[in-house]
């Protein structure tokens, strides 16, 4: 067993752990820092595939802006954990048993037949980062111009309904 | 050399977890983050296969996929602190008003 092997293996057993505790989680705000913990963790493993902008990206949006975002609204609404609801009580182990009913699936169907053969090295000790980037900057912004200025727009359409939304009307009620 | 069918495995697991998430959980903040859970477990396999096939094309993918994601969670994030602004509750099973 190889070391990167060892590295993948118990970083994958904090990846499921975490997100275990996330569903199990009574209160909200520990759910969303399980979260926190669980996106660092896939962040680890960009680095390990040699995808160190996305890594950052992962680090800085997911685990910093959007998980903010969560906390204050759980916090302001004080949502950390809601009463118990009677409304569909056979759905809870309904979805379980479904649940794993497609993980086994999944992982049978890609162990029997879609194997591949393809290892993943680690990245060399001498990878250049620079180059790295300069090489996806070039094909971001040559291959793939009109989706980034897509998503920009769809970034301002975001932010405009967010505003709209929660903004008080003047003088009414809202 | 790990085998790329590990990282797969792991994204088809981290994926299910977020799908028990969705299905199982009554607050909408929880069945938000499964969600994350769920785009993040596809990403993970985005970028195994870019490092697998030497291609840029995963990765910026991933990153389309993180700018969506981050605007998803900022108008439902919204949209949840609006209903709790009329109807002082967020419980899923409540939220039935459409219901004929």
């Amino acid at each position: 067993m190889t070391s990167d092997l060892i590295v993948f293996l118990v970083l994958s057993l904090v990846a499921i752990s975490t997100a275990l505790g996330m569903l199990f989680s009574r209160n909200a705000v520990y759910s969303a820092l399980y979260l926190v913990l669980n996106f660092v963790t896939v962040a680890v493993f960009y680095l390990l595939l040699g995808a160190p902008f996305i890594a950052m990206s992962q680090i800085t949006v997911y685990a910093g802006a959007i998980m903010v975002l969560f906390l204050f609204v759980i916090m302001l609404l004080g949502a950390e954990s809601l009463a118990p609801s009677k409304a569909l009580p056979w759905q809870r182990p309904l979805a379980t048993l479904l649940s794993v009913v497609l993980a086994v699936e999944a992982v049978y169907l890609l162990f029997t037949r879609a194997r591949s053969d393809a290892a993943i090295a680690p990245p060399e000790a001498s990878l250049n980062t620079m180059e790295s980037l300069r090489q996806m900057a070039m094909e971001l912004f040559n291959l793939y111009l009109l989706p980034f200025e897509v998503t920009s727009i769809l970034l301002l359409v975001a932010m405009v309904g967010a505003i709209v939304l929660t903004r008080q009307e003047k003088g009414g009620q809202k | 050399m790990v085998p790329v069918d590990y990282y797969i495995a792991l994204s088809a697991i981290l994926f299910t977890i977020g799908a028990l998430g969705v299905l199982s959980r009554r607050n909408p903040l929880i069945i938000f983050m499964s969600i994350e859970l769920m785009l993040n477990a596809a990403n993970l396999a985005f970028v195994a296969f870019a490092r697998v096939y030497q291609t840029f094309s995963g990765q910026i993918f991933v990153f389309f996929v993180i700018a969506v994601a981050a605007a998803e969670v900022a108008v439902g994030l919204a949209l949840i602190v609006e209903i709790f602004k009329t109807r002082k509750n967020i419980n899923i099973d409540e939220m039935n008003s459409l219901k004929g």
